[in-house]
């Protein structure tokens, strides 16, 4: 088993309970995967230890054969690591553009350091022309100048997946996307993640049963913070043992 | 259009405040050219504090260590016989600095009242340790023989130190608003909304705040170092928390992230201080109901009223 990223043996709990009780995953290099299990199970935590929001209290990230675990999260971010966030976490007094323009100078390897005190900002039109972009991919150019604020939570999930991308990362991790969308706006974020198959590796947090075997290439299942299958979609979904624990009569 | 507006507006207060000292001697009013030399000198460290708090969303209880340090630093070098400002000054702001890039990468490890709690602890540390010393005059403070010299300069009379202060001043004014556009200042613009976000996409979090610290730590230095020269001393006074909650005030009262809000603020404060000083002794219980007064109508500080009338 190899893969992109490597998790081995990873625990963390809060008081005594442990939300992420041993797991073991791998995530290859150009696959969308996705993470699922019942609410609770532990995969927003895992986000966080994946991201390195959280330490963990055992266990190894290994990331494109390197030791990750270690890493605080701006690091990890510089290997290629980026995530979104279950809660909308956009900067609400920014327009949309400046939301993604800061997320395109994050990346240091492209643009240099945040150190530089005295060009306007503004004046880097290489940043903003690829802002645009981003936005436009994901069906908000229009919107570009307006603040997040004022946008609806539909717009400012597709700006926290613009943000995202607009890192560029290698291994791109979304926690449920679709939370809190009508059945309209999921399907277009639905799109959008189709769009990004066979370009981008992706970490997908979901609970949309149709949308995960739809999407997945493969399939993780997360229950009280361990990994109970991990497989391809009709696999998983035909595994007696997931059926028990978590599926039960979602899957016909 | 409406920036140029501005700009020329700008302009046109900085010539009518470098030339009210001839207006003030015109009118036979000379001590009030040492008190416009105060006003811009605090008005520089309400500045640099103001970028801190509202720049870097970082509430620093602490300033006064950076402010009277200065003070201190550029009295301790004439005692020791460094005269020369162009020698003394930017010392003062080196000293500043270094001392808040100790304070602020411990410092910074908190967050919200234990990050106030801890900048005042170490502030006030400073001074203890300062009122100690018997070469930095204890109790009394450290006295200067005269003022520095900024040859070819004369700063002998209050009139060319206010100039100076002034253009100091107009000069940080101008960096921290392109320092504010800067991809650095967009970059702390990120953080003041949402420090996790911003780590999130990559960013160094902790470096970007603690360098926005010792910027601030520094331009208090050299609001320091104009200080002692104003009052001829360095004082205790100067490094006591109650210097770090006047600042605070200040940039509350002129309002916290906005550009002339330290001006504001250091112009209110002072000038009522003055007013009220002169028909009443109560001074500090009427600064009290104005700072009251401003919270609950002017929220947005006094610069905040003025947005609104432009
Ligand atoms: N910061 C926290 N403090 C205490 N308990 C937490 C914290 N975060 C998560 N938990 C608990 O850990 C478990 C897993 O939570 P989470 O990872 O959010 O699950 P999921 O995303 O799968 O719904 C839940 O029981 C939750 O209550
Ligand atoms: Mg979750």
């Amino acid at each position: 088993m190899s893969g992109l990223l490597e998790i081995a043996g990873l625990k963390r709990h809060f008081g005594g309970l442990w939300a992420t009780n041993g797991v073991d995953l791998a995530v290859r290099e150009g696959e969308l995967h996705a993470l699922i299990g019942p609410n609770g199970a532990g995969k927003t935590t895992l986000i966080h230890l994946i991201s390195g929001a959280l330490a963990p209290d055992a266990g190894t990230l290994r990331f494109a054969g390197a030791d990750i675990t270690r890493l605080g999260m701006h690091a990890r971010v510089a290997r290629g690591i980026t995530r979104s966030y279950q809660i909308t976490q956009v900067f609400p007094e920014l327009s949309l553009l400046e939301n993604v323009r800061l997320a395109v100078q994050a990346r240091r390897r492209d643009f240099g350091s945040s150190f530089r005190f005295w060009r306007p900002a503004s004046a880097d039109f290489s940043m903003i022309e690829e802002a645009e972009e981003w936005l436009g991919r994901v069906g908000l150019a229009e919107q570009a100048g307006e603040h997040a604020r004022d946008v609806s939570h539909g717009e400012q999930r597709a700006l926290e997946l613009a943000m995202a991308l607009a890192t560029r990362p290698r291994l791109l991790l979304l926690d449920e996307p679709m939370a809190g969308m009508g059945p309209e706006e999921s399907e277009h974020m639905a799109s959008l993640i189709a769009s990004l198959k066979g370009t981008q590796t992706v970490l997908l947090v979901e609970h949309d049963m149709d949308i995960v075997f739809r999407l997945a290439d493969r399939v993780s299942v997360l229950v009280a913070g361990r990994v109970v299958a991990s497989d391809a979609p009709e696999r998983v979904r035909d595994d007696p043992e997931v059926r028990r624990a978590y599926l039960g009569d979602e899957v016909q | 259009m409406k920036d140029r507006r501005h700009a020329l507006l700008e302009l046109g207060l900085l010539a009518a405040a470098a030339l009210l000292p001839f207006a003030l001697q015109a009118i036979g009013e000379d001590y009030y050219i040492g008190f416009a030399a105060r006003l811009a000198i605090f008005a520089l460290a309400a500045t640099s504090l103001n970028f801190v708090v509202g720049h870097g969303g970082m509430v620093a209880f602490g300033h006064a260590a950076f402010f009277g340090g200065g003070a201190y630093v550029v009295a301790l070098l004439m005692q020791a016989g460094v005269v020369s400002a162009w020698l003394a000054w930017p010392a003062a702001v080196a000293a500043a600095a270094l001392a808040a890039l100790l304070i602020g990468a411990l410092s910074l490890r908190t967050k919200g009242v234990y990050f106030i709690m801890i900048t005042l602890a170490f502030a006030q540390m400073i001074y203890y340790s300062v009122i100690s010393l018997q070469f930095a005059g204890g109790d009394d403070g450290l006295p200067l023989d005269a003022r520095s010299s900024l040859a070819p300069f004369d700063l002998g009379n209050d009139r060319a130190l206010y100039w100076v202060a002034l253009a100091l001043l107009a000069a940080s004014l101008h960096a921290l608003r392109r320092v504010a556009a800067s991809r650095y200042g967009r970059a702390l613009a990120g953080i003041r909304q949402n420090e996790a976000r911003m780590e999130a996409l990559g960013y160094p979090v902790f470096r970007l705040k603690l360098v926005c610290f010792v910027i601030g730590a520094a331009l208090a230095g050299l609001a320091g170092a104009l200080l002692a020269n104003q009052n001829g001393l360095a004082s205790p006074g100067q490094l006591y928390w109650t210097q770090s909650g006047m600042l605070l005030v200040m940039v509350i009262l002129g309002g916290v992230g906005k550009r002339y809000g330290g001006v504001l603020g250091a112009i209110a404060l002072l000038g009522l201080e003055e007013a009220l000083g002169l028909v009443t002794g109560h001074s500090h219980f009427y600064v009290g109901l104005a700072l009251l007064a401003v919270a609950l109508f002017a929220p947005r500080g006094l610069a905040g009223l003025l947005e609104r009338k432009a």
